[in-house]
């Protein structure tokens, strides 16, 4: 992570445009912008600036917007946080529900015309942008059949159905894509589970069909399973960014644009550096989860 | 995969017949991939040919404005009044040369970095190796985003930031490969004859090392035409007045409750592409025998 914020504080320094000139528009006397580039602190040397800007990091101090209102970052990222968190949190969750049973159904009815219903389906779900997918469940549940709100946010607080009303078009604009993924790829690990020989004595027990699947089949099939997933996760933020702004949810995705829009530094840096995080923490989730699936696998 | 003819000179001989015909037994039999193929070519010759076909300018705006499909504008008009088939057809060109082009780039840097990282080891191996880790730490999209916001917009741009988002993937591909090509005996052969290692790394290592990159590259191809639309759309694209797919669907967007056509069809348009490219990729998987794990 040290590395990964290093590159991009100096990374975001090579941006060709003058912020300062932005702020000021045509207004600005060249005295205002030497106050206003000292208040900054881009005065100083870029390895002074970059070593406030660290320091303040591990502080939990983002530093402070460059734009309009001039708020901490870690308030404005904070703000976002928990939309694109629920919005992350129940894609995963409809794309876990599709691909499971798709992927199970598809492996056991290898060949039938379920599995190239199904197949045929992860590859138009692969295929899709998410934000056309966005558009066309705006036209159709929220423009047109009204039963779902179009665009917005409104936080769990205020209750489930508000709560879930706003992010049920988002989230399955997000996880269709992440679904096919995985149900592919459930659908090939099961496929060779099922050759295995412990499969073969599990059925010779007299097991039924049921038990064989969930106890036998599943869990071993999912290591390689969580290994796409931990992967298929950029998928899952790269979609919240981009659906963000067509439902106007101001979650990180929404932050991150409108950041670079107002070339506002702190903000876009901040915004990256979340999505990283929680796109390597998830990573990190995803292997000790490998421990949990697996028994064999142990951190010590 | 290939690596057991080559113990054997006149198996290596045969190989290329043997190989066109596995690729033209599974693209004779694989419906998918015949539907990718005429697809995807009527698409490239669309964008050939969009000069001639395109039966408006796409940039032309007129008073006919936001009048549905009808016969003199097949797709429709905008807001602006211009022609929704014309603009499509014109933005073929953009998507299919961006998605090309971006995987030319990335394909070339990203499996060179992997081919000195896995040859030579030592620090090499370990400098570009810290390097790619530390890339993998973001998702491909948000590196486009953010390189796009750091050097700006604009159609090379957004190809140099895509290609560089992929760069990571080749070169991990590219490394393991020659890391397994590395141990077979017919390298150690080649070394012994005293061939420099430019001529081992291209002649020898790099023909067996191509199936899973090419396998790759076409999927990274459709990932780098939805990378371009979603830059587009959030307009962080080639520019505002070349009517790309990502960017007609951000424009029709406030429109669409009324002019549902604005929105359904670049979006269509970048299905069936993206879906054509998948289709073969998944064709080529196949006849290139490349498990779905090692890409």
């Amino acid at each position: 992570m040290v590395a990964v914020s290093t590159l991009v504080f100096f990374m975001i320094r090579l941006v060709p445009g003058d912020p300062i000139a932005a702020m000021l528009a045509d207004s600005g006397s060249p005295e205002a912008r030497e106050a206003l580039i000292r208040r900054l602190g881009l005065d100083q040397p870029l390895i002074i600036q970059f070593f406030k800007w660290f320091g303040g990091l591990l502080q939990g101090d983002f530093g402070t917007s460059i734009y309009g209102s001039n708020q901490p970052v870690s308030d404005i990222l904070m703000n976002a946080l928990p939309k694109t968190l629920s919005l992350a949190f129940l894609s995963f969750i409809i794309a876990i529900v599709i691909a499971v049973p798709a992927g199970i159904i598809s492996a056991t009815h290898k060949n039938t015309a379920a599995d190239t219903g199904f197949s045929l389906l992860a590859f138009i779900g692969l295929s899709m942008p998410d934000f056309w997918l966005a558009i066309m469940l705006i036209i159709v549940f929220a423009a047109n059949l009204q039963w779902l709100p179009a665009i917005g946010y409104e936080p769990l607080s205020a209750g489930f159905w508000p709560w879930f009303s706003h992010l049920i078009l988002p989230s399955i604009a997000i996880g269709t894509g992440f679904s096919a993924i995985i149900a592919r790829m459930i659908r090939s690990s099961m496929l060779e589970v099922l050759q295995a020989d412990y499969m073969r004595t599990a059925a010779s027990k007299g097991l039924s069909d049921r038990v064989l699947m969930l106890r036998h089949a599943l869990p071993n099939a999912m290591i390689p399973v969580l290994t796409v997933i931990g992967i298929a996760f950029a998928l899952l933020i790269s979609g919240a960014v981009v659906v963000e702004n067509v439902f106007s949810i101001k979650g990180l995705g929404r932050v991150l644009i409108q950041g670079i829009q107002n070339r506002d530094y702190p903000v876009v840096q901040g915004a990256v550096l979340l999505v990283s995080a929680f796109f390597v923490l998830s990573n990190l989730v995803v292997d000790l989860l490998y421990a949990v699936v697996d028994p064999r696998i142990r951190y010590s | 995969m290939m690596s057991d003819t080559a113990f054997n000179p006149a198996a290596e001989a045969e190989a290329p017949p043997k190989r066109r015909s596995r690729f033209r037994a599974v693209f004779s039999k694989d419906r998918k991939a015949q539907f990718g193929l005429v697809v995807l070519g009527l698409f490239i010759l669309g964008a050939f040919l969009a000069p001639f076909l395109a039966p408006y300018d796409p940039n032309e705006m007129t008073l006919n404005m936001m009048s549905g499909p009808s016969g003199d504008n097949v797709l429709g008009t905008d807001d602006l009044g211009r022609d929704l088939f014309s603009r499509i057809l014109w933005g073929t060109q953009i998507s299919l040369f961006v998605g090309v082009a971006t995987v030319a780039l990335a394909l070339f840097f990203g499996v060179l970095l992997g081919v000195l990282a896995g040859y030579y080891g030592g620090w090499i191996d370990m400098v570009i190796m810290r390097y790619i880790d530390l890339q993998w730490a973001f998702p491909n999209f948000i590196i486009a985003v953010y390189l796009v916001a750091v050097f700006g917009t604009g159609l090379l741009n957004v190809i140099v930031a895509i290609a560089l988002a992929f760069l990571d993937d080749f070169a991990r591909i590219a490394r393991s490969m020659v890391l397994t090509l590395k141990q077979e005996q017919y390298i150690d052969a080649a070394k012994v004859q005293g061939f420099s290692d430019f001529r081992i790394m291209m002649r020898h290592i790099l023909p067996n090392a191509m199936a899973p990159i090419i396998v790759q590259a076409t999927v990274s191809v459709s990932y780098a035409i939805l990378g371009e639309a979603s830059l587009s759309f959030l307009g962080l694209g080639v520019s505002s007045d070349t009517p790309t797919w990502g960017l007609i669907l951000s424009d029709g967007r406030s429109f669409i409750s009324r002019a549902w056509w604005l929105g359904v069809f670049p979006g269509l348009a970048i299905m069936l592409v993206v879906l054509s490219i998948n289709f073969i990729g998944d064709a080529l998987r196949d006849a290139l025998d490349v498990r779905e794990s090692d890409v």
